[in-house]
């Protein structure tokens, strides 16, 4: 255990209440109740744990953390405790004076995401009628504040045809920096799969359209590119390993390697309200199910990449396969990977618009039923 | 809308809101912190970013770094240059 760390940046993930139900949410299907958060003075606790044992972002997060009334005093004890605060929102719970509270209590930077680069598709996507408009305002009102901005966006099939205009929104709107994501399958976004998929033309585009995007806008805005892996040849390292740089805190105070990871049923999760974080870190189970090498199969463990990729992604080998042990299928030397790329293609040639939005409910419903595999 | 910062001698760098140098004490080490972002500063780096206080130009910088360390002003001019210039670029200083 001497070469592990403490993580650098952890992920407060402060309650799953969210006025949004984007389909492809990183929320678990099982939504956490408001009854089961963590309380002001729990979160404070950890928040101080956290900066003893080294960490030096927080990234305050959700649902939707301005749904919190005490976020305030939160990112205020971050701050004290000379953690950045950043701050991961939907934009549409903000007012001008409730941000004017978080800059004064220390906030850093915030993300807002956009759904689309246009109301109509904005709004329909996050299903939440005007909160495009609240977006478009809430933009105005950071970068009035003085702070930095990054756009959040989320690309599927639905709306990467806007790709160039959501560029064009963030670069009008002064956004410093811009994230474009593929949707990851897993949970929410696996269930609506059928939904979103793009085609593998539909990625290539993407990809020229923001390789272009920053050479041009080069030192003006920074542009993260996050791809899909349905379509790789190579798994991406996930988390940078499974337990290596990343913690998650859930609402309710689980411990999670990273944000899907409750989708893997067969493992449990340590709660802060229980255990030491660092406790957590170093000597949980489920921390240490798939931490490093020892865990992996063949072809991983002989394979020259395994300190490279980290074995890819457990939430998607546990999705496709049903055992988060086995090889990563978006890896080519997987026996299933013809088989997912074969399904991805099918999935993006589906006539499938309807969305099966993220409310309690339909999550409820959901993680009744085992999602299908791949064998 | 913005536009791309080029780093001469006469600019004037800083940290804009929202950029924090910070000891690490855990790791004894210097970091930038940035949005999303964390970039640990060695020697040479620090001793540039810590110069960037929004007050000295870049040909003070320059001037005072080759006075401190005794090396030759046009190879620290080089390097500091190509720093804060890989900086803005980067979004996370201000000139």
């Amino acid at each position: 255990m001497s070469d592990l760390g403490f993580p650098l940046a952890i992920l407060a993930e402060l309650t799953h209440r969210c006025p949004l139900q984007c389909p492809y949410c990183s929320n678990p299907l099982a939504l956490e109740a408001a009854s089961a958060e963590l309380t002001t003075a729990q979160w404070r606790a950890v928040i101080e744990e956290a900066a003893d044992l080294g960490v030096l972002q927080i990234h305050f997060s959700g649902g939707e953390p301005t749904a919190r009334r005490d976020l305030e005093e939160l990112v205020a004890a971050a701050s004290a405790a000379g953690i950045y605060t950043n701050l991961i929102t939907a934009g549409v719970l903000l007012s001008r004076d409730r941000l004017q509270a978080l800059v004064k209590a220390g906030l850093d930077h915030v993300q807002l995401s956009f759904q689309d680069s246009e109301a109509a598709g904005c709004d329909r996507i996050g299903g939440y009628q005007g909160g495009f408009a609240k977006k478009l305002e809430c933009a105005r009102w950071v970068k009035d504040s003085g702070l930095p901005l990054t756009l959040n966006m989320v690309v599927h099939r639905q709306n990467l045809a806007h790709l160039e205009d959501l560029l064009t929104l963030a670069e009008d709107l002064g956004a410093q920096r811009v994230e474009i994501a593929h949707v990851q399958y897993y949970g929410w976004a696996y269930l609506n799969r059928a939904a979103l998929m793009p085609s593998r033309a539909q990625l290539e585009d993407a990809t020229a359209v923001v390789e272009a995007a920053r050479e041009r806008l080069k030192g003006i805005m920074v542009i993260d590119y996050v791809v899909p892996d349905y379509y790789a040849r190579r798994p991406k390292s996930c988390m940078g390993g499974w337990g290596r740089q990343f913690l998650n805190i859930s609402p309710a105070g689980k411990v999670l390697p990273c944000h899907a990871a409750e989708s893997i049923t067969s493992l449990t999760f340590d709660r802060v309200t229980e255990r030491g974080l660092r406790d957590i870190w170093e000597n949980s189970e489920a921390f240490k199910a798939y931490r490093g090498t020892a865990w992996m199969p063949e072809p991983c463990r002989s394979c020259e990449r395994k300190e490279i990729d980290w074995g890819g992604c457990r939430c998607q080998a546990f999705a496709l396969t049903g055992e988060a042990g086995t090889v990563d299928p978006a890896c080519a030397k997987s026996p299933l990977h013809a088989e997912m790329q074969a399904l991805a293609t099918a999935e993006s040639g589906k006539d499938v618009q309807d969305f099966t939005y993220r409310t309690r409910k339909a999550g409820e419903a959901a993680a009744q039923k085992v999602p299908e595999t791949l064998v | 809308m913005a536009e791309r910062i080029t780093i001469t001698e006469k600019s004037v760098p800083g940290l804009p809101v929202g950029v924090k140098l910070r000891f690490d004490k855990q790791r004894d080490q210097w970091v930038i912190l940035a949005p999303e972002r964390l970039f640990v500063l060695d020697t040479i780096a620090l001793e540039i970013v810590k110069r960037c206080d929004g007050a000295a130009s870049v040909g003070e910088i320059v001037d005072d770094l080759a006075a401190t360390f005794a090396a030759p002003r046009d190879v620290i001019l080089k390097d500091v240059g190509a720093l804060l210039q890989d900086l803005a670029d980067k979004r996370i200083l201000a000139a």
